[in-house]
């Protein structure tokens, strides 16, 4: 396959050679041709090209391996070419056909000398350019290519070719490098190709067409040609390029010897093309066939390596050309005003027009400009300019200043203006009244009470003659209002204008006969004529009496003035006449007359009509009732019948006649009937001819002076003169204002003229006036006028002046003129005809509703049903709003509401309308009843009992109810019967189980109740907790690391200036995980075994107990100091000269088990890491229950114990055969829950060591003796330097974020609040306690629970001599009480502080319980005593007790029962916090917190912080404890039952435990120990325990025995077993091994047990 | 598995993560997990995955993984289907690895072709200082666990960015979920077109 490269190669370089020798003559050309290439800019690929001909070095490389890829691929192309011949005739393959490419190249040179991309092809023009400029830019183009064509061809050049290749050869061998590229390219554009020959062709058509008419080809092409449109494009672009061709023909000057050639070439190719054209003509498709053969293979091949094309390079300039295309930059220039405007338009400003051009928002002037050129240039960009040139924008929105002004919060300052103060709320009244949508500050309603003033009709201060002028005036009122009603008038010409009607209907039909409807329109006009007519008469008759009375009063009026010689009053009536033409008058009068008498007659004969009718009915009626009357009374009563027949016929003969009767009154009756009519009308009309009478009531008449008076009448008028009258204005009984107060004239009338306005917020009830007058200051209520409240159209200025009439009933009498009110009078002088008056008169006044400034009515809104008139409870109540309340029956308001006929289209109706509709609309069954989801059972799953029967459905519920024993159920599975019901088992187990009591796992039936309360209480605290738990905090979900404060960052900064010291390694903080996504194994419990110290030694078993032993101690000491000499003594003894013990340290943690190496001597130094794995129970690792995880780490120290088993002494030579046994030498366990609050626990700690142990002695001796030294020797023990920590570090879980609450007084809640928070500020590290929970959850405080108590009388009476020793019992008693920690019971929650008495019942409790009972009973025995809140070691925060006798301080440990001197250094107690008694809380403020560095005298302000202080006294707190326990006497016979009880299960236990070997159990041993263990009980566990040895020895002196007496609390019996288990005495595994355990309760009052177990292993020595 | 009375249905992932779209942010990598309920079961597969380090394209603003996931989970119930966390983590301007985003997304139910896009989120410091601390310190606030995001429970207290998009393809094959009476292909669903032909 490689040989056509071969041969391709060897071409190749053949080219090269003559290239290169070509090329050294060429060099100038070279310049020319590149500097030609980089004017014309056209092609990117040829430009590229000549610029790396021009600079070689960098592209080289890159080139050589793109060709040598290249290369690959040629032979692959040449592969596929099927055309082609196989590879070994290629060699000769390859000149046959060179001919026709070669004439291929000839003719189509112009053609494939075209740069790849058609765009920028030059071509020939076919306008303006020459012939000649055509060639040349067409032999430029050949330059470039032709020698890649050649090449590629694999064309060995003909000597004709070498002209050409002479110009080409400035692309040398950059060129071949290109090739392929370049190939790929032509191909791809081979299609563009073929366009420009039909361009190029068209060009030469076009040339001819210049010249003359079009040819036939041109013809032939016109129908033929597929014209594209890219060829038309082409002739454009070279349009732009005249002025590079200047450029080119400057070149060409210059290298007129190459011009030349092209030029010659040119021709040649144009006769080529000629050629082709005329081939085209004759027979386009041999030659397309040629080129397409070849062209089209590589073409199609070519395709399917183009993406391995170099990478196109578009260079910055033609990149910058093409994107001017697209892209725009605006300018940043002022736009000229004239291309934003219409042509010949001149900028219209319309500000200097004076129309108001709001200000336009700001924006910078670049960015308008900007923003101009952008839209000028788009098309239609002159649409956003406005008349003026610039954008048109909305005006600036923005206001100045912002509409509320910013409120800044001062935490120390506010404004006192803007201080809030505490108002009590006030109920009103009226609440219900208030006016609704008053919320809204627009409607404020006001109304107007214009009060303009008030005339007497009566006033006490009338004289005589103001009565009748009074009256005068009222009369003349009267025919006032009646003239101006004039209703005579009216009804007149409503009579007239009925009979005229009347009349024309007549006159109409003129004696027809009248339609039916005629006829009743008639009757209807008659009976209206009538009507009318009796009103005018009336009216006329009262227009007369009125007159008349005017007159007569007018009269008394005067002849009283005549009488009493002064004038009171200005009036004056006058009478006026009015003519009237008599004729005429009279005329009318008497047409009137006439036609009423007409009209009577008229109406006499209709009645006279029906009267007729209605005798006629009687008759018939009465003539049938007689018919049969007759025929039943005929034979009966004939004669009687005869006559009565007779009685009645005359009747009827009357009856008969009774239609004649009213006949003849016709005509006399139209007399009579003229005649009642004339009279009628002399009486009530004027006569005629008469002048009319016109009254006339002036007050012009003069009043007599004051002088002229009598003295009477003097008196009144300065009586008059000096009253005063004043109005108040009530509205809704309360008074809103008054108006100013006024003289009384001599009218008697008051002008006030005074308008309030009243802004109303309640619903208006009553408006009231209230009318004083006033002599001097004091001044009487006179009347009271009751305003209706307006409607709420009735507005002011539109609402007319009212005049109310009011009138007192007042009595009032004068010594003097005036009448008086209430009070006889009379005009007489002889006092006869007396009348009574009262105080009377008119208000004129005018409520209204305001008008506010634009017009708008300040009245409540009409739609308000009723608003005014009725409370505003109308508004809620649709039916009493209209008025009807209490209205409930619908039936009975349909019926109202068809009986009033409501308007249905009024809106004030519109509710009741509705209502209506409704009731009537249907008869809707209204339920009693309110579902809220009525679908639900069609969404219902299952039945309910289906659901409860499922088993998968259950477990899925108990499961996501979180039950414990399915909280982590995995896979339920999906079909019914695959679950069992197993599964449920325990879970019913346990819901049985919680009635039943099961004594066999306690023993106990009291501790199991007081277990089964526990239970309770902490499945409740727990549910609590787990609804918690759900309860998530920010910290909880997103770990953010916390803002470093100043001073940390400060330190920090700090530290990076300090220098680096890799040899002090700094303790890194651990990551804290959050037990979220923990599984098993994740956990690891680390242990680390520093070193131990005082561990007690061997001591050699030897039959004879040192004689020296038991004289030489005191009795205190257990442990003696000549033992130590003798084992010295005896050290070399030992087989292997083992050293005196062989200690190692042994960790159990849930079952397993790890140990360390085994080190030597008492004080020994390990040093190593235990790591235990620690598997949550359940796999649950959520805090909660890994709080509850009640585990201990036991820390066992046992003694490895090597002994020979060589039987034979020869075979110890070679043989090692050693027995390995263990002896246990104490323990320390520590609860995981302790462990996993405080993270870690560093620390020594004692070992507790059974009081007797077996073989062992302590090494140590004791120093100086004497009193209380035993507390110093209690100290003393073996203790083991630990450090525990878990490994992740666990978050322990919060505490159950509550409030409790709390019977506490709330100051000293705060109080308490801000102690604990300060103390926490100032010393983190110190735990400061005031308030505690107690057992229900609520809150105390802490002093509460301190009281003294009393301690068991069998207690105080063992030791009646010795107080220590009692105090130390009593310790010893409390620590027998089961320690609990909260933290396991109730896990997650908090402390919970039980008193006493509780814990005394429930036997079970943390430190705090034990320290405040120790506590309370030191104080009941007269000590000074106090709780210690402090943090100790292992315990974490925790309660101690302090006492302070004999001039010491004591600490007690409450759960042990030890006691510590102050500067004990073995003291567990780390930190003092506070002290707490029953008077005070101290928190300590001492630079110090341990023990030993502190001082106890709480007294000192400076060191301890009291709670209560003189700022803040103690209030009194009583106690929560009672006043003093109860001890039950514990059974004894229970007690031995108990005992008994666990020596058989532990017996079972170990024989258990031992499953390989038999368990012998030694009697003998069994029986000592147990008669040993009361006394170890009654010493306290130390004082015996030398003697019990020596006579366990002297016993048993032929075992060697290891064994120790365990002493425990009484709780369970597990924790025993697991004791007993981790000791491990059931190990010793030597044949003949005998094992004696005994056991021993003591029972304490109060239930309160010590438990001995004795333990021991016996080996028979040989 | 021939039994006709199937006791688990299957439910088989096999898909990738994509790409993401992080405007500002590049060189990322995602973790992913799946979250799923108790009574479902992995059987094959990865469970967790941690990518490789993508960084953007030259023109290109998407960062591609193509990170395949591949899991088949049983379960007898369909209470707790399955969902993907994906987390994306990248470098910041100091080149800390901070947390660039959460999302979580059930898997389809519908057997066939889908893809989803998933937008991310990160949890907001709390307060502006907290802000400029964790951003000068590279220490972002994180979810303790990014499962949180699939579950609703404790979202309340947190408030979180948008941050961008993921998006991941699956194809999902399930087996039994009709024997055991759970029809999740719906008629109008036909999952055998895809829009590969536009």
């Amino acid at each position: 396959m490689s040989s056509p490269s071969d041969v391709r190669e060897k071409m190749r370089k053949k080219r090269r050679e003559l290239q290169e020798s070509l090329g050294r003559v060429r060099d100038d050309k070279q310049a020319l041709v590149a500097s030609d290439w980089d004017l014309s800019q056209d092609n990117g690929h040829t430009a590229v090209e000549m610029l790396a001909g021009g600079q070689e070095d960098p592209g080289e490389t890159l080139r050589r391996s793109m060709m040598a890829k290249r290369m690959k691929k040629k032979k692959k192309l040449l592969k596929e070419m099927p055309v082609e011949s196989p590879p070994d005739e290629e060699v000769t393959a390859v000149p046959e056909q060179d001919r026709p490419h070669d004439d291929d190249d000839d003719d189509v040179q112009p053609v494939r000398d075209l740069p790849p991309r058609p765009a920028m092809r030059p071509g020939s023009s076919q306008s303006e350019t020459t012939m000649r400029q055509r060639m040349t830019e067409k032999l430029r183009a050949a330059k470039s290519k032709a020698a890649s064509l050649l090449e590629q061809e694999s064309i060995i050049e003909p000597a004709s070719r070498l002209q050409s290749l002479r110009d080409r050869e400035t692309l040398t061998r950059f060129d071949r490098d290109t090739d392929p590229d370049l190939r790929a390219d032509e191909d791809s554009s081979f299609t563009a190709r073929l366009k420009f020959r039909d361009v190029a062709r068209r060009a030469t058509t076009d040339k001819r067409t210049e010249a003359g008419l079009p040819t036939a080809e041109e013809a032939y092409n016109f129908f033929t040609f597929n014209f594209d449109p890219e060829p038309q494009q082409q002739p454009r672009r070279k349009k732009r390029r005249p002025g590079r061709r200047e450029a080119e023909e400057e070149g060409e000057g210059e290298a007129g010897e190459g011009d030349g050639e092209d030029e010659e070439e040119g021709e040649e190719e144009r006769e080529c093309e000629g050629e082709e054209e005329s081939e085209a003509r004759d027979e386009d498709a041999p030659l397309v066939r040629d080129e397409d053969e070849d062209l089209f293979l590589i073409d199609q091949s070519a395709q399917d390596f183009l993406e391995v094309r170099r990478a196109e390079y578009v260079d910055y300039s033609r990149r910058l050309q093409r994107e001017r295309d697209t892209l725009f930059v605006p300018s940043m220039r002022t736009v000229p005003a004239s291309s934003k405007l219409a042509e010949n338009v001149r900028p219209r400003y319309l500000e200097e027009e004076g129309l108001y051009v709001g200000e336009r928002p700001h924006v910078g002037l670049t960015n308008q400009n900007i923003l101009e050129n952008r839209i000028l240039k788009q098309g239609e960009g002159r649409k956003w300019f406005g008349d003026d040139g610039r954008i048109m924008a909305l005006p600036d929105p923005i206001k100045e200043s912002s509409s509320r002004p910013p409120l800044f919060h001062l935490e120390d300052e506010l404004d006192p203006a803007l201080q809030t103060a505490y108002r009590k709320a006030l109920k009103s009244k009226h609440v219900n009244l208030y006016i609704s949508g008053m919320g809204d500050p627009q409607s404020d309603y006001q109304l107007d009470v214009d009060v303009s003033g008030l005339i007497f009709s009566h006033h006490p201060l009338f004289s005589r003659e103001h009565v009748l002028a009074a009256r005068l005036a009222q009369l003349y009122d009267q025919h006032l209002t009646r003239q101006h009603k004039s209703l005579t008038r009216l009804l007149t010409d409503k009579l007239n204008g009925l009979r005229n009607t009347i009349h024309n209907m007549l006159e109409l039909h003129r004696g027809e006969a009248l339609s039916q409807v005629t006829q009743q329109r008639m009757a209807e006009y008659k009976q209206e004529v009538r009507h009318t007519r009796q009103l005018r008469d009336v009216e006329q008759d009262k227009d007369r009496a009125l007159l008349k009375s005017i007159i007569r009063v007018w009269k008394e009026l005067k002849a009283l003035r005549d009488f009493q010689r002064f004038t009171n009053t200005p009036f004056k009536l006058f009478v006026r006449r009015e003519k009237v033409e008599r004729e005429q008058d009279e005329q009318e009068c008497e047409d009137d007359i006439m036609a009423e008498v007409e009209e009577l007659q008229a109406e006499m004969e209709e009645d006279y009509q029906k009267k007729m009718s209605e005798y006629r009915r009687q008759h018939e009626e009465w003539k049938s009732w007689k018919r049969k009357q007759k025929v039943l009374k005929k034979k009966q009563k004939k004669k009687r019948q005869q006559e009565e027949e007779e009685e009645d016929e005359e009747s009827e003969e009357e009856l008969g006649e009774e239609p004649e009767k009213p006949d003849p009154p016709e005509k006399p009756d139209s007399g009579s009937l003229e005649e009642q009519v004339r009279e009628k009308a002399a009486r009530i009309r004027r006569k005629p001819g008469e002048p009319v009478l016109i009254p006339e009531l002036t007050v012009s008449g003069p009043v007599t002076p004051n002088e002229q008076c009598p003295r009477a009448e003097f008196a009144r008028r300065e009586d008059v003169s000096k009253r005063a009258l004043f109005i108040k204005v009530l509205y809704n009984d309360k008074e809103v204002s008054r108006t100013d107060s006024r003289a009384l004239n001599m009218d008697f009338r008051v002008h006030f003229g005074q308008i309030f306005n009243l802004k109303i917020v309640n619903w208006p009830e009553s408006i009231k006036l209230q009318v004083f007058e006033g002599v001097g200051s004091s001044s009487t209520l006179l009347v009271e006028v009751c305003v209706p409240v307006p409607e709420s159209s009735v507005l002011t200025g539109s609402a007319p002046s009212e005049e109310m009439e009011f009138s007192s009933n007042q009595r009032v009498t004068f010594n003097h003129e005036g009448v008086g009110s209430g009070v006889p009078f009379s005009f007489e002088a002889d006092g006869t005809s007396t009348q009574t008056l009262l105080t009377s008169g008119k208000l004129s006044c005018c409520v209204s509703w305001a008008v506010g400034e634009d017009d708008v009515p300040l009245a409540p809104p009409s739609s308000q049903p009723g608003g005014g008139m009725y409370s505003g409870l109308g508004q809620m109540d649709a039916i009493a709003c209209i008025g009807a309340s209490s209205l409930n029956d619908m039936k009975k308001l349909g019926k109202w509401a068809a009986e009033s006929r409501l308007d249905p289209n009024d809106p004030n109706n519109t509710s009741i309308m509705q209502l209506l509709s409704v009731v009537s609309g249907g008869d809707v069954a209204v339920p009693e009843y309110f579902r809220l989801e009525q679908l639900q059972e069609e969404f219902n799953f299952l039945t309910d009992e289906e659901l409860q029967r499922s088993r998968r459905f259950r477990l899925l519920r108990l499961r996501s109810q979180e039950v414990a024993e399915f909280r982590h159920f995995k896979c339920v599975p999906s079909m019914e019967r695959e679950i069992s019901q197993k599964v449920f088992q325990d879970y019913e187990k346990r819901l049985k189980d919680g009635e039943i009591i099961d004594t066999k796992e306690h023993i106990d039936s009291h501790r199991a109740l007081v277990a089964k309360y526990l239970q309770k209480v902490r499945e409740s605290v727990i549910n609590r907790s787990l609804i918690a738990k759900h309860h998530f905090m920010l910290s909880d979900v997103v770990s953010e690391d916390e803002v470093p404060s100043i001073g940390v960052l400060g330190w920090n900064l700090f530290k990076l200036a300090e220098p680096k010291r890799p040899l002090k390694p700094h303790r890194k903080e651990r990551k804290k995980v959050t037990a979220q996504n923990l599984s098993d194994g994740d956990i690891k419990l680390l242990v680390n075994i520093i070193r131990g110290y005082d561990i007690p030694v061997r001591r050699l078993h030897t039959s004879k107990p040192p004689v020296s032993a038991k004289s030489g101690r005191s009795f205190t000491e257990p442990f003696a100091a000549p033992v130590l000499s003798q084992i010295n003594q005896q050290g070399s003894e030992w087989p292997f000269g083992q050293p005196l013990i062989r200690p190692f340290v042994e960790v159990s943690f849930q079952r397993s088990v790890l140990q360390t190496s085994a080190a030597e001597g008492p004080n020994p130094c390990w040093n190593e890491e235990i790591v235990l794995p620690f598997s949550a129970p359940n796999g649950d690792y959520s805090s909660t229950s890994l709080q509850s995880v009640r585990d201990e780490v036991f820390i066992n120290i046992f003694d490895e114990l090597l002994s020979d088993v060589v039987e034979d002494e020869r075979e110890r030579e070679n043989t090692i055969h050693t027995r390995i046994a263990r002896h246990w030498l104490g323990s320390i366990k520590i609860p995981f829950s302790t462990i996993y609050l405080q993270s870690r626990i560093d620390g020594t700690f004692k070992v507790s060591t059974p009081p007797v142990l077996l073989g062992y002695s302590k090494e140590r001796s004791l120093g100086s003796e004497g009193g209380y030294d035993t507390i110093r020797s209690l100290s003393e023990g073996t203790f083991l330097s630990l450090f525990i920590t878990i490994e992740p570090q666990l978050v322990p879980g919060d505490t159950v974020r509550e409030k409790f609450d709390s019977q506490e007084v709330e100051r000293l809640l705060i109080a308490s609040e801000v102690f604990e928070k300060e103390a926490s500020r100032q010393f983190p590290d110190r735990p400061c306690l005031s308030t505690v929970i107690d057992i229900n959850g609520k809150t105390v405080f802490v002093t509460r629970f301190i009281r003294p108590l009393n301690p068991p009388q069998e207690l105080l009476d063992a030791f009646p001599n010795s107080p220590q020793e009692t105090a130390e019992l009593v310790a010893r008693y409390v620590s027998l009480v089961p320690s609990l920690p909260d933290s396991v019971s109730f896990a997650g929650v908090c402390d919970l502080w039980s008193t006493c008495d509780q814990f005394l019942t429930l036997l079970a409790g943390d430190e705090e319980e034990h320290a405040v009972l120790l506590c309370n009973y030191f104080l009941s025995m007269g000590r000074r005593a106090w709780l210690i809140i402090g943090s100790a070691i292992p315990e974490g925060p925790t309660a101690y007790v302090l006492t302070y006798e004999q001039n010491r301080y004591l600490i007690w440990n409450p759960s042990t029962g030890q006691h510590y001197g102050q500067y004990d250094i073995f003291c567990p107690l780390q930190t003092i916090g506070c002290l707490i008694n029953s008077d005070n809380v101290w928190f300590n403020i001492q630079p110090y917190a341990a023990p030993v560095r502190m001082s106890f005298d709480v007294s000192k302000p400076k060191l301890w912080k009291p709670f209560f202080s003189r700022s803040f006294p103690d209030p009194g707190l009583s106690s929560v404890q009672p006043e003093a326990l109860v001890y039950r006497r514990t059974d004894k016979a229970a007690a031995v039952e108990l005992q008994d009880r666990i020596e058989k299960v532990l017996r079972e236990k170990i024989m258990d435990w031992r499953p390989r070997h038999p368990t012998r159990w030694n009697r003998y041993c069994i029986s000592t120990l147990r008669q040993f263990l009361p006394k170890l009980e009654l010493s306290g566990g130390r004082e015996v325990a030398e003697e019990h040895r020596l006579e366990l020895q002297s016993l048993l002196g032929e075992y060697t025995i290891s064994g120790f007496p365990l002493h425990l609390p009484f709780s369970e019996i597990r924790p025993i077993i697991e004791a007993v288990h981790s000791t491990g005495v059931h190990k010793a595994e030597a044949p003949n091994v005998e094992f004696a355990l005994a056991v021993h309760v003591h029972p304490y009052p109060g239930n309160v047990l010590s438990v001995w177990v004795y333990i021991a292993s016996l080996l028979t020595a040989q | 598995m021939t039994s006709n009375n199937p006791a688990v249905f299957l439910l088989m992932i096999n898909g990738q993560i994509e790409a993401a779209d992080f405007p500002e942010y590049d060189d990322l990598y995602c973790k992913y997990c799946f979250v799923y309920g108790h009574d479902w079961a992995p059987t094959s597969g990865l469970e967790e995955g941690i990518s490789q380090i993508t960084s953007k394209g030259r023109g290109s603003q998407s960062l591609v993984w193509n990170f395949p996931l591949d899991i088949t989970f049983k379960s007898t119930n369909p209470f707790g289907w399955p969902q993907i966390v994906v987390s994306v983590y990248g470098p910041d301007t100091f080149g800390n690895d901070i947390v660039r985003g959460y999302g979580a997304v059930h898997i389809p139910f519908t057997p066939g072709k889908h893809t989803k896009t998933i937008p991310m989120f990160v949890p907001e410091s709390t307060s502006r200082l907290q802000k400029f601390t964790s951003w000068l310190m590279g220490r972002r606030p994180e979810f303790t666990d990014p499962k949180v995001v699939a579950q609703g429970e404790g979202r309340e207290v947190t408030r979180v960015r948008s941050q961008g998009c993921v998006t991941l393809q699956f194809n999902i094959v399930t087996k039994d979920m009709k024997k055991l009476g759970y029809d999740t292909t719906s008629i109008e669903h036909s999952p055998a077109r895809t829009p590969q032909q536009l």
